[in-house]
């Protein structure tokens, strides 16, 4: 009779650990798809603004039309990527052709001093900035989830109900430095 | 990771606001009650304990209006008001960026309209916080260097050192206000007070005049002693809002630049006094900041950038 009592209190307190573990690797995983969430809504912004700027600097910019073909053509890419490391390549190679598009914006007084241009100057940079502190953020929660995810016990917990390593959203060569973004 | 390091430096602040307030409750209390035995004459206790009533009564008030209220009291002294968020979208801007890399939620934005580049941040908590910055600072730094200030000052919020400051500030400047009307009404009362207790036995006499050189003591020292307290705390603060400030941005040499530029201008600024003077990211009271001493309230300015270039 003591045995069984002593079986049942072993189960009872087994389970109340499983149970511990699965729910801290879900609010983990919740973690992570939250701050993804934070990264692509900054993303979005930034797509939003391209249109714009793309129509802002099209009256000035009579010679450059492949700088801006290249702009859009990113845009595209990037709006249709699916999964984070995807998308971290298509949104990289998306900033380093607004970084050229700057460049030569440098060349057309007039369009550097218009208002409009003033602005989605502005809106831009701090989407970048945003998108860049996400980021961090993002793969910070990455790294928590899954060390949490390979180390033991939970390796086990993990793998009996289909928990998987979420990728990390990785910076453009250039932007390994310390993130300073100037146009 | 810091982490431990910084929840430990988070409960510090909050034990020790309590503490202070403590502190500054039993120091309301003996300065008021020393009036009270001065104005007393011949039997000072009933005196004392109404003017001690009278004290705590005020220290409780202070104290609770202090954490309710104490921004909006503070931005109010400091004549700033509230940055309207469509005129102002580099300045809300840079502070959701930082928003976004602290994980604090956005404090309430307010500008001061005055040329001299300075900055704070106060409140209780990073729920209920404020920034405030001078319209000299946006005209006079670059875009990275605002970035570095409103930095500095999110980890203010952050370490909750907004919670002691603020409250420090409210405190200390009523422990003044409160001797300096005493040490005012003793010396108008003298004349009057001094034919009566010429009047009494030797003993009471005897009695009195300790009680009233005790009482001019405690009004005298009450507010050096509550100033030195306020300097004292202040100043390690900075040198930490500074660096977690430069891990925020991972640019530290933005933040030493906009010090330098900061600490280069030769304005004064007039909102700033000294219940607030300790708030600023640069002491604002010109001439003080240079010299390390025990009224400093900021650590040297020079010393402060070294150490953010050894960051780099």
């Amino acid at each position: 009779m003591s045995a069984m009592l002593i079986l049942v209190i072993i189960l009872v307190v087994l389970a109340v650990i499983v149970i511990g573990m699965y729910n801290g690797l879900v609010q983990l995983r919740n973690r992570v798809q939250n701050a993804w969430a934070q990264i692509d809504v900054q993303l979005k912004r930034r797509h939003d603004l391209i249109p714009n700027l793309v129509e802002t600097v099209k009256g000035y910019m009579k010679y450059e039309q492949e700088t801006l073909e290249k702009v859009i053509k990113a845009r595209g890419a990037a709006m249709a990527a699916q999964g984070v490391a995807a998308t971290a390549q298509a949104e990289n190679q998306l900033t380093s052709t607004l970084k050229s598009l700057f460049a030569l914006v440098e060349n057309y007084p007039d369009l550097k001093a218009n208002q409009n241009m003033l602005q989605l100057q502005e809106e831009l940079t701090t989407t970048e900035n945003r998108i860049a502190f996400a980021r961090q953020h993002f793969n910070d929660s990455v790294m928590t989830y899954n060390t949490a995810l390979q180390t033991f016990p939970r390796n086990i917990i993990a793998g009996m109900f289909g928990f998987t390593a979420s990728e990390f959203f990785a910076a453009a060569e250039a932007e390994r430095e310390p993130v300073k973004v100037q146009f | 990771m810091p982490a431990t390091g910084m929840y430990e430096l988070i409960s510090a602040n909050k034990r020790n606001s309590w503490l202070l307030v403590i502190v500054l409750c039993v120091i309301l209390v003996a300065v008021a009650g020393a009036g009270g035995a001065y104005f007393g004459g011949n039997d000072p206790l009933p005196s004392m304990l109404v003017f001690g009533m009278i004290g705590f009564g005020v220290a409780t008030i202070g104290g609770l209006a202090s954490y309710f209220m104490g921004a909006e009291m503070i931005m109010a002294v400091s004549r700033a008001h509230p940055a309207d968020e469509a005129d102002q979208r580099q300045l809300h801007n840079v502070l959701e960026e930082l928003c976004i890399a602290s994980g604090l939620p956005k404090p309430k934005l307010y500008i001061i309209e005055d040329s001299a580049p300075n900055a704070f941040a106060c409140g209780r908590d990073p729920q209920h916080s404020a920034v405030a910055v001078t319209r000299g600072l946006m005209d006079k730094l670059s875009r990275n260097e605002l970035q570095g200030v409103l930095a500095h000052e999110l980890s203010h919020i952050q370490n909750y050192d907004i919670l002691f400051a603020t409250m420090i500030g409210i405190l200390v400047g009523s422990i003044a206000l409160l001797c300096d009307m005493l040490l005012r009404s003793m010396r108008w009362g003298a004349i009057g007070g001094r034919r009566r207790s010429s009047n009494e036995r030797s003993g009471g006499g005897q009695a009195q005049a300790l009680l009233l050189v005790v009482a001019l003591v405690l009004m005298i020292l009450a507010p050096l002693f509550a100033q030195i307290l306020q300097l004292a705390v202040s100043r390690q603060r900075e040198y930490l809002a500074d660096t977690s400030g430069a891990k925020m941005t991972r640019d530290p040499e933005s933040l030493a630049r906009a010090l330098e530029k900061i600490a280069a201008d030769p304005e004064p600024l007039e909102a700033a006094n000294r219940g607030t003077q300790h708030l600023y990211i640069v002491n604002p009271l010109k001439g003080l900041s240079e010299t390390q001493s025990w009224f400093a309230t900021h650590p040297p300015l020079r010393e402060r950038i070294a150490r953010l270039r050894a960051l780099t």
